[in-house]
């Protein structure tokens, strides 16, 4: 049904969208700026690609940060273009991803508020793609009680901060509980949401969000551990979304270590490969140091899946899912863009292979 | 001979003979010590060195770590450096500076000293936090690496004045001090010597004149050819000389 009508309003951007994939960068060009010896090699390399000549007016040197912002603006560029031409829903579909970068702006706002100073040059440090007309307005606000006001009146995010917190908790909170818990709410909002869009893009997006949800309670669990975050404060972090939900957010919230995390995960077949090293190290008495290493693998094992994910929803069409794959496929592709720049900049090169190739 | 080279402006006199002689015998004894010294200062200087040298390198290694590190929290959660600058309330790494005595030189010496626990522990909750804690720990040790280092260094340079005004002072010594106060040994010496002939030939003018007056008074006694010549007094000394006064006063 959904193919009958598609192409009428989003056909052009889908197809628009499916271009932007294939400049997506290949393993043949990771192979060649593996190969680079300075950063500008690695600039030479990258003008052969999709990327033209996006770092030719930098002076030299270049460093890894600036590569990172020039292709962060083009994305950005790109994500603007679509936006600009998506009617409903895709638009509101649009405006929901760009929430996620909205709520890291807005804790950042928060900590500099609570910490008194001068948000506006903050805007700068601000995600490009979070940013809203209204925002500097939240810069007036000089303590955090007008900031919460200001929030609930300027933002989108409102619900998510109205529903969780109250301007008192923006003070006594933890900041990164406040940003999990905001993230958590607006998780859940974005998968409902594509829940009420129906038809395969509430197919893709479930398999895609539900992961980003499981990722989420995992990681917080684990780096919880040994924390004054309380159990309970915990569990009330874990989006009620996902696979493990809810026996195992149930689980995890009770978890005092990495290993009931792995019992956990075994429940679904997809995330047992993410803790698939880790009974031998567990079972070796001195285990303690490749726990650890097997737990800071988990991080790129977790990258893996996603872009597996994000790959996977290409290949479906008439759906929404592909904007959102793209732009996290994109964001990966930054990523990895930066962990080379930084290995050519640091010569680490023995580290170099460790990005996550995405086609 | 005393006329070469400095030397002290003093009047010549067993006074001052006797006090240069014991300034000198001051002088020689400090120039040992202050070799001494020296040397002990020396060894030292060479040990650090040594040490300044392999941690120089060992911070190398360690600030690769470190900023790799940096880079992988990048790679897992992106920019976090305002969200840390902002909720670190406390020092938790503290240098502490003391001395130490190595043959009179005071060296500061610093001391790392860690307070468990931190204010960011949360910072990557979602994502990263493993990364987040690594880069934490690497950077700590790298700062630890630098603290070391930087008390290598600061002894070193200290060290190395010291050294070099101690080396100052013993060729002082041994060049400048200890040649003046020989010279003006030397001139006391040469001037007394000098002094003494004046004196002794003085004494034998007065003689020469109370001779020549004794025989035109009584020529009587023109006989008294024993009268010592200059060639024997020299040998035998100045009692002669007093004795031979003594008759005269006698006389």
């Amino acid at each position: 049904m959904e193919a009958l009508l598609f192409n009428v309003d989003s056909g052009f951007l889908e197809g628009t969208v499916r271009g932007y994939k294939g400049g997506i960068l290949s393993q043949s060009h990771y192979a060649n700026l593996t190969q680079c010896e300075t950063l500008e090699d690695f600039r030479t390399q990258l003008s052969a690609t999709d990327y033209g000549n996006f770092l030719a007016n930098e002076p030299l040197p270049i460093s890894t940060a600036t590569i990172a912002d020039k292709a962060t603006q083009i994305l950005v560029d790109q994500f603007k273009y679509l936006r600009n031409n998506a009617v409903e829903p895709l638009s509101k579909f649009l405006d929901y991803i760009t929430y996620g970068y909205m709520i890291d702006n807005v804790i950042l706002l928060i900590t500099g508020t609570l910490h008194e100073r001068d948000t506006h040059e903050l805007i700068e440090r601000c995600h490009p793609l979070g940013i809203f007309e209204t925002m500097p307005a939240l810069c007036v606000a000089s303590n955090v009680e007008e900031l919460y006001q200001s929030v609930l009146v300027e933002t989108p995010l409102a619900p998510y901060f109205r529903d969780c917190l109250s301007a008192s908790d923006l003070d006594d909170l933890n900041i990164e509980i406040v940003r999990n818990t905001v993230y958590k709410a607006y998780l859940e909002d974005f998968h409902s949401y594509c829940t009420s869009l129906g038809g395969p893009t509430a197919e893709v997006m479930h398999r895609i969000l539900s992961f980003e949800a499981d990722r989420r309670t995992v990681n917080i669990t684990i780096n919880s551990f040994n924390t004054e975050l309380t159990k309970e404060q915990r569990a009330k972090l874990f989006p009620s979304i996902g696979r493990l939900f809810p026996e195992g957010n149930n689980q995890l919230a009770k978890a005092d270590e990495v290993d009931q995390v792995r019992q956990v995960c075994e429940g679904v077949s997809e995330y047992r490969v993410f803790f698939s090293d880790a009974p031998s190290s567990t079972a070796n008495s001195g285990g303690g140091d490749e726990a650890s290493s097997a737990v800071s693998q988990l991080e790129d094992r977790f990258f893996h899946m996603e872009v597996h994910l994000n790959k996977q929803a290409f290949l479906q069409q008439f759906q929404y899912g592909v904007f959102y794959a793209y732009m996290k496929l994109k964001e990966q592709e930054i990523r990895n863009l930066t962990w080379i720049a930084e290995c050519i900049a640091q010569d680490a090169r023995d580290r170099i292979q460790d990005f996550i190739p995405i086609f | 001979m005393a006329g070469t080279g400095s030397r002290e402006n003093v009047f010549a006199t067993r006074m001052a003979l006797t006090n240069t002689k014991l300034r000198l015998k001051g002088a020689q004894t400090g120039h040992s010590l202050l070799a001494k010294k020296r040397d002990a200062l020396t060894t030292r200087f060479r040990s650090i060195l040594k040490k300044v040298d392999e941690a120089k390198r060992k911070m190398g290694r360690v600030m690769q770590l470190a900023s790799l590190s940096m880079a992988e929290v990048t790679y897992a959660t992106g920019d976090i450096s305002y969200l840390v600058q902002e909720q670190a309330k406390s020092a938790s790494f503290k240098v502490k500076s003391k001395q130490e005595n190595v043959s009179g030189v005071v060296l500061p010496a610093f001391e790392v000293e860690r307070v468990p626990g931190s204010d960011f522990n949360l910072t990557g909750l979602g994502r990263g936090g493993q990364q987040v804690l690594k880069a934490k720990e690497v950077y700590a040790k790298a700062i630890e690496t630098l603290v070391e280092l930087a008390s290598l260094q600061t002894a070193f340079t200290i060290l190395d004045e010291v050294i070099r005004a101690t080396n100052r002072r013993v060729n002082a010594i041994e060049h400048v001090v200890i040649p003046k106060l020989d010279n003006t040994i030397k001139y006391i010496m040469s001037e007394l010597d000098e002094m003494d002939r004046e004196e002794f030939f003085r004494l034998k003018k007065v003689q020469g004149k109370k001779k020549r007056g004794n025989a035109v008074e009584n020529p009587v006694a023109p006989e008294d050819t024993e009268q010592p010549t200059a060639f024997d007094d020299e040998q035998q000394g100045s009692t002669d000389l007093l004795s031979s006064k003594d008759d005269d006063v006698i006389f």
